[in-house]
């Protein structure tokens, strides 16, 4: 067992540390649940991207630096412990992109990745639907066949940033009348802006337009932007879930950052004695992750599939997450209440882990039944 | 980095799980809960043979360590069989032994306790009790005074114990006096939170192997309990808590740092008290009785979370290195 990182990664950590230190906005970008905000994180986005730090992981061809693993966590870490903005390109780099190197054809990677890592084109998922949550295979909108493409109709919703998106990608029922509900979906690419598409941005807890529903009526997808086979969209799409709910979605420098936060404020309220023990937690909480991670990146390296394993972390971070929030709020007393300070942001968003990336009570089942063998039941 | 067990390392586990599944463990500790010490005493001497109390003395004590990763994977199965005895504390006597400036006591002391001859205990402060001070042969203990090291010359009486499997005893004043101020003091703290973090991991795999497979036979409106969601439910919470403890317990054991020892402590331990209420409820009413062997986690899962330092005392470590850590990060900002 070893725990230290290779000089080769630590010189590619001095070298993410210098350049961040160098790049990372001075003053707080707005949030990027605002107009302006999403303008302003899309400028952050380019810049990342003219020095390749925008997506480190990904073949130089695409515009990464061919990262291992353990690179990609490295500048996690630094790119979070640096304060540097929150990531607008997220949807797409996380669930998109790893879905296009699976099942993709060059063609598609080649002309959707370059502009998802710039921010030039920001991607958006359009999975759920109003009678379509937990169960997301009882989705209803269509993709009917049409000269040359597709034809999207229905509704889809909670579609995170898709009110300042470009584009989103989803799943459309293109055989009704399957046995069985996951089958007969294709998974497509669609253009937010095409004719017959109307976003209705759905303010979230706070009031900002955090998601949106989607109305699609007739809209035309060429045959180029159907990813893998019609018909087959489940399992392309469910192939990704693993990564949205594992490490992808949520790095350990997110949290070791946060902690720190959490430390440093509790210092400055005059370390209370009364949260000694939630901020120790917080502090803990976030090595433990780091160092699953570590444990999982081992094994991934060594070529284990990331398997069920994804449903304990999302489990874990989405409950860290709020009650390290949960602490910071009560250390800052009546300024908690606040609405328009970094914490306060920090705690409205994770409120939703639990509900987003498959519920945590749909992760319990997958923990209950594959990780720990029990029967099914009933869902 | 691969942060990983490897092959040998699994493969001890393997073989120390084995060991203590043929052993009929939960026999053993019924005895030792008695005050009859035989069988316990045999299982030692396995347990000996197969290396485990070599890992924490040096070679030159004919021990194989320190190898405090392999400590870790020794501990996790004996906690995951409930093995009774003073074992922390003999490792935690080995570890005070090896680091006396003054080599007699350990070249003395030490070869019995890694042959299994002999057995350890060590009182954690000046004053307290110090675990089965009437099996071990070797009493540690500190003087409330001077805080020098003594080899206690006997023991009181034993005091009944939440885990009846643990037997804490007073130890006699005076003694040999075997150091002043024993700078190994602090360092022999750390493996006995290791020992006892790993010890804690086990023991709470074993109650959710324990209850997984409870729930799965037990039926009650004409199915399986382990059906229900809120039995589920209940179960995949305790492991996403001993999976997240796992990481910590073996990047404690490979730091050693002691900020990192006390949170792999105090998480496993909370973890292993989790699982234990978890057991406990999903068991039922046959869970609550004495017969039962899952009493003999039940209990030792309560005895863990405050031993050799409570989850309080724990979190402070944490919290006071980690500011230690924040100011230096501080000063090293300012220089630049
Ligand atoms: C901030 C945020 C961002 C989101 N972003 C996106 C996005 O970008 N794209 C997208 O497609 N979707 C997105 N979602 C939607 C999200 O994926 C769904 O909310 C989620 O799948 C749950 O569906 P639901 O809200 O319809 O809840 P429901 O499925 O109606 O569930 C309601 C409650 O019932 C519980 N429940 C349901 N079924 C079961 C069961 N079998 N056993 C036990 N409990 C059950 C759930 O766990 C939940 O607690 C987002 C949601 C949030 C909050």
């Amino acid at each position: 067992m070893d725990l230290t990182h290779s000089p080769s990664d630590e010189a590619f950590r001095a070298e993410a540390r210098a350049w961040l230190r160098a790049h990372v906005p001075s003053e707080r970008l707005p949030s990027l649940e605002t107009e302006e905000g999403f303008a302003a994180h899309r400028v952050w986005e380019a810049e990342l991207a003219a020095d390749r730090w925008s997506v480190v992981n990904w073949p130089a061809e695409y515009g990464g630096r061919d990262a291992d693993l353990w690179r990609w966590l490295v500048f996690e870490e630094e790119y979070y412990a640096a304060g540097a903005p929150g990531r607008v390109v997220q949807n797409g780099v996380s669930l998109l992109a790893p879905t296009l190197f699976d099942h993709g054809t060059r063609e598609q990677r080649a002309r959707v990745l370059p502009p998802m890592a710039s921010g030039e084109v920001v991607w958006a998922q359009a999975w759920s639907e109003p009678e379509a949550g937990s169960d997301l295979a009882a989705l209803t909108s269509r993709a009917v066949r049409t000269a040359g493409g597709w034809l999207l109709s229905g509704q889809k919703t909670w579609s995170s940033r898709a009110a300042f998106a470009d584009r989103a990608f989803g799943l459309f029922r293109s055989e009704p009348g399957t046995p069985k509900p996951h089958q007969g979906l294709t998974y497509l690419m669609f253009d937010l802006r095409a004719p017959g598409v109307t976003v209705r941005p759905i303010g979230r807890l706070d009031g900002r337009p955090a998601f949106a529903e989607l109305f699609l009526d007739e809209v035309f997808v060429p045959d180029e932007d159907v990813i893998g086979e019609p018909g087959r969209g489940w399992r392309i799409a469910m192939s990704a879930t693993g990564s949205e709910r594992g490490l992808m979605l949520r790095s350990p420098g997110r949290f070791l950052a946060s902690a720190d936060r959490l430390l440093a404020l509790w210092h400055a309220q005059g370390s209370p004695a009364s949260a000694h023990d939630r901020v120790a937690d917080a502090l803990i909480g976030a090595r433990a992750y780091q160092l699953f991670t570590h444990a999982a990146a081992s094994r991934l390296m060594e070529g284990a599939p990331a398997g069920p394993e994804s449903s304990l972390n999302k489990v874990f971070w989405s409950e860290y997450d709020i009650a390290l929030h949960e602490t910071a709020l009560e250390l800052l007393g009546e300024e908690g209440g606040a609405a328009d300070t970094d914490w306060s942001e920090g705690y409205v968003f994770s409120l939703a882990g639990p509900i987003y990336a498959g519920t945590n009570e749909i992760q319990r089942d997958i923990i209950a039944e594959r990780l720990l063998g029990l029967p099914k039941g009933r869902r | 980095m691969r942060f990983l067990l490897d092959t040998e390392q699994r493969a001890f586990a393997g073989s120390l799980d084995a060991m203590l599944t043929a052993a009929d463990t939960p026999s053993v500790v019924r005895a030792w809960g008695r005050g009859e010490h035989g069988p316990g005493r045999a299982l030692w001497s396995r347990l000996a043979k197969a290396g485990v109390f070599a890992l924490a003395a040096p070679e030159t004590y004919d021990g194989v360590g320190p190898l405090p990763v392999e400590l870790a994977v020794a501990f996790v199965e004996l906690g995951r069989h409930a093995v009774p005895g003073p074992l922390v504390e003999t490792v935690t006597a080995a570890v005070l032994l090896a680091g006396l400036e003054d080599p007699g006591p350990a070249e003395r002391l030490l070869p019995a306790l890694v042959s299994g001859e002999a057995m350890a205990t060590v009182a954690p402060g000046p004053g307290s009790y110090a675990l089965d001070g009437d099996a071990a042969t070797t009493r540690l203990s500190l003087d409330p005074d001077t805080g020098g090291l003594r080899l206690s010359p006997g023991h009181g009486p034993v005091r009944p114990s939440l885990d009846p499997a643990r037997r804490p005893t007073p130890l006699s004043p005076g003694g040999e006096l075997l150091a002043t101020h024993p700078p190994a003091l602090a360092h022999a703290l750390v493996w006995a939170r290791l020992a006892v973090a790993a010890q804690a991991l086990g023991l709470g795999l074993a109650l959710l192997d324990r209850t997984v497979a409870y729930v799965g036979q037990r039926t009650q409106f004409g199915v399986p309990i382990g059906s229900f969601q809120a039995v589920k439910h209940r179960l995949a919470d305790a492991k996403v808590a001993l999976e997240f403890a796992r990481p910590l317990v073996f990047g404690a054991a490979v730091t050693l740092d002691p900020a990192d020892v006390a949170a792999a402590k105090v998480t496993a331990c909370e973890a292993a008290y989790a699982t234990a209420r978890t057991a406990l409820q999903l068991h039922g009413a046959i869970g609550y009785t004495a017969e039962y062997d899952l009493s003999l986690w039940l209990t030792k899962a309560t005895a863990l979370r405050t031993v050799w330092g409570s989850p309080g005392e724990c979190r402070g470590t944490v919290l006071a290195a980690a500011a230690r850590r924040s100011a230096a990060l501080n000063a090293d900002d300012r220089r630049r």
